[in-house]
């Protein structure tokens, strides 16, 4: 058990059986008054956030996560399987859970899987993949608008920006904690 | 910590000196060490010696240099008290105590307004205050609120009720705390419940609540004052209610200052406040946390 005076930014716990990461902690003590601990923390699973104020002796349930090497198999409607590279075990990760990472998820691509117990609660790719342009308008030697990237959709489906000597086909790789171009793959 | 802030510090506290004596206070030094400090619900004193503990508040022996016949004293100290630490709480700190003789709480709001109004000037770019980059200009009428009145509007809550049934506290820190944050002047917020001011007078014409204030710079407490209790057998009879409290509640219960209360008898209707010295020179840095406005960190030694 945690006693809530051993919690801290970053502290993982469980509160109504979901876990949720401190964001923001404070010891507070109003004038002549009882000790209290103001809590900020984030739903590991949905993303809401939660205002709590804590007396002293409270205790919490630290949330064990286990982080497992995976590999991206396939979409169905709004879930997204992926296999343990261990125990080749299957699990389903819903689009919401997925979030942004769906731009840059191809099959087969490796990554690593946040479990809470037995649910995957998020993943984390490489932080750079390499991803094919499929659509991106040819750059006009004449151009004056002075612009100097274009939109580009790859083949996830993920449209960004990119310099204007980015051609169809071509592969990229991009940042995928900004969501950004990076540089072109050579050769 | 930034060497521009122990010097802001340093001009503080000056400012703070310069303003007592050019109105007549007395400045005394009153010891640290001492047998027993005024037991109180939440605040636990850190023992040193046999038997006795270090001081969590000067107000003990300043009340007993009126009982000697000062009329006004002020002292900035260092107290100390356990378990206590957090973005504006260490264990140790430094306080500014001052007291007046034939006087009660309004004389020290007044005496709030101007020394704030001087360290603002004196310490200050343009005169004001800062926390979390908002300005609270001490140069406006100030905003004056009872405590029922806030509960009211802040937490939808009757104080006195809150208070009976414990929830006091909470309700301080989770909805009134966070609403006076938003208020551009500084703000006085009065007359507290009485059980939760074990050592003020209670009001006259309503003794459910007591004379006894805080002052608020947005949302951040600096300092508590009140018209002190000055008869003894209550002040006994308080004391010994905050130690059956305390051990009803499984805490350690605390030694009387049994001094003071011998002459407590003697003491004329006086006021007493307590500000931090560390949040004062928060809100002229502008520094948010505590850690940022002391020499050194308890975790650095």
């Amino acid at each position: 058990m945690l006693s809530v005076a051993d919690l801290k930014k970053g502290t993982k716990l469980i509160i109504d059986g979901d876990p949720y990461l401190v964001t923001a902690f404070d010891f507070v003590k109003p004038g002549k008054g009882q000790a209290l601990y103001k809590c900020k923390m984030k739903n590991m699973i949905n993303g809401v956030t939660l205002d709590r104020t804590y007396r002293s002796g409270e205790n919490f349930e630290p949330a064990s996560m286990d982080e497992r090497d995976m590999e991206y198999l396939y979409k169905e409607g709004t879930h997204y399987t992926f296999m343990d590279q261990q125990s080749y075990e299957q699990v389903v990760m819903e689009e919401e859970t997925v979030g942004d990472s769906k731009n840059f998820l191809l099959e087969n691509t490796k990554v690593s899987v946040l479990l809470f117990g037995e649910k995957p609660i998020g993943v984390t790719l490489p932080n750079f993949v390499n991803l094919r342009v499929v659509q991106t308008d040819p750059w006009l030697k004449g151009d004056t608008s002075g612009s100097d990237s274009k939109p580009a959709t790859l083949e996830t489906g993920y449209v960004l920006r990119v310099p204007p000597f980015i051609e169809e086909n071509e592969l990229i790789v991009i940042d995928t904690r900004t969501g950004e171009y990076s540089t072109r793959v050579k050769g | 910590m930034m060497h521009s802030a122990l010097i802001l510090r340093a001009q503080v506290v000056q400012a703070i000196r310069q303003f007592f004596v050019k109105r007549g206070f007395l400045e005394v030094e009153t010891p640290l060490l001492i047998p027993a400090n005024a037991p109180e619900d939440y605040i636990d004193p850190i023992a040193a010696l046999p038997s006795w503990q270090l001081q969590t508040s000067p107000e003990i022996c300043m009340k007993r240099l009126l009982c000697r016949g000062h009329q006004r004293i002020f002292q900035i100290s260092h107290c100390w008290r356990a378990d206590e630490r957090g973005s504006r709480h260490l264990s140790e700190f430094t306080m500014l105590e001052w007291y007046r003789a034939d006087a009660d709480y309004h004389d020290l709001m007044d005496d709030c307004i101007s020394l704030l109004r001087q360290v603002a000037q004196q310490c200050t770019a343009d005169g004001n205050f800062t926390r979390f980059s908002k300005k609270i200009d001490p140069k406006p009428e100030w905003e004056n609120v009872s405590v029922q009145e806030a509960f009211l509007r802040f937490a939808q809550a009757d104080a006195l009720a809150s208070a009976e049934n414990d929830l006091f506290d909470e309700l301080l820190v989770s909805r009134i705390e966070p609403a006076l944050e938003n208020i551009p002047v500084p703000v006085i917020m009065t007359d507290y419940p009485a059980q939760l001011a074990a050592l003020s007078r209670t009001k006259v014409d309503d003794p459910r609540f007591a004379e006894r204030f805080e002052l608020y710079l947005a949302g951040l407490e600096l300092a508590n004052g009140f018209s002190e209790l000055n008869n003894p057998q209550e002040q006994r009879a308080r004391f010994v209610e905050t130690n059956r409290r305390r051990a009803a509640a499984g805490r350690s219960t605390l030694p009387l200052p049994e001094r003071f209360l011998n002459e407590l008898s003697v003491m004329p209707p006086s006021a007493g406040i307590a500000l931090g010295v560390d949040r004062l020179v928060m809100l002229v840095a502008g520094l948010d946390s505590i850690d940022d406005v002391v020499a050194f960190r308890p975790e650095e030694l």
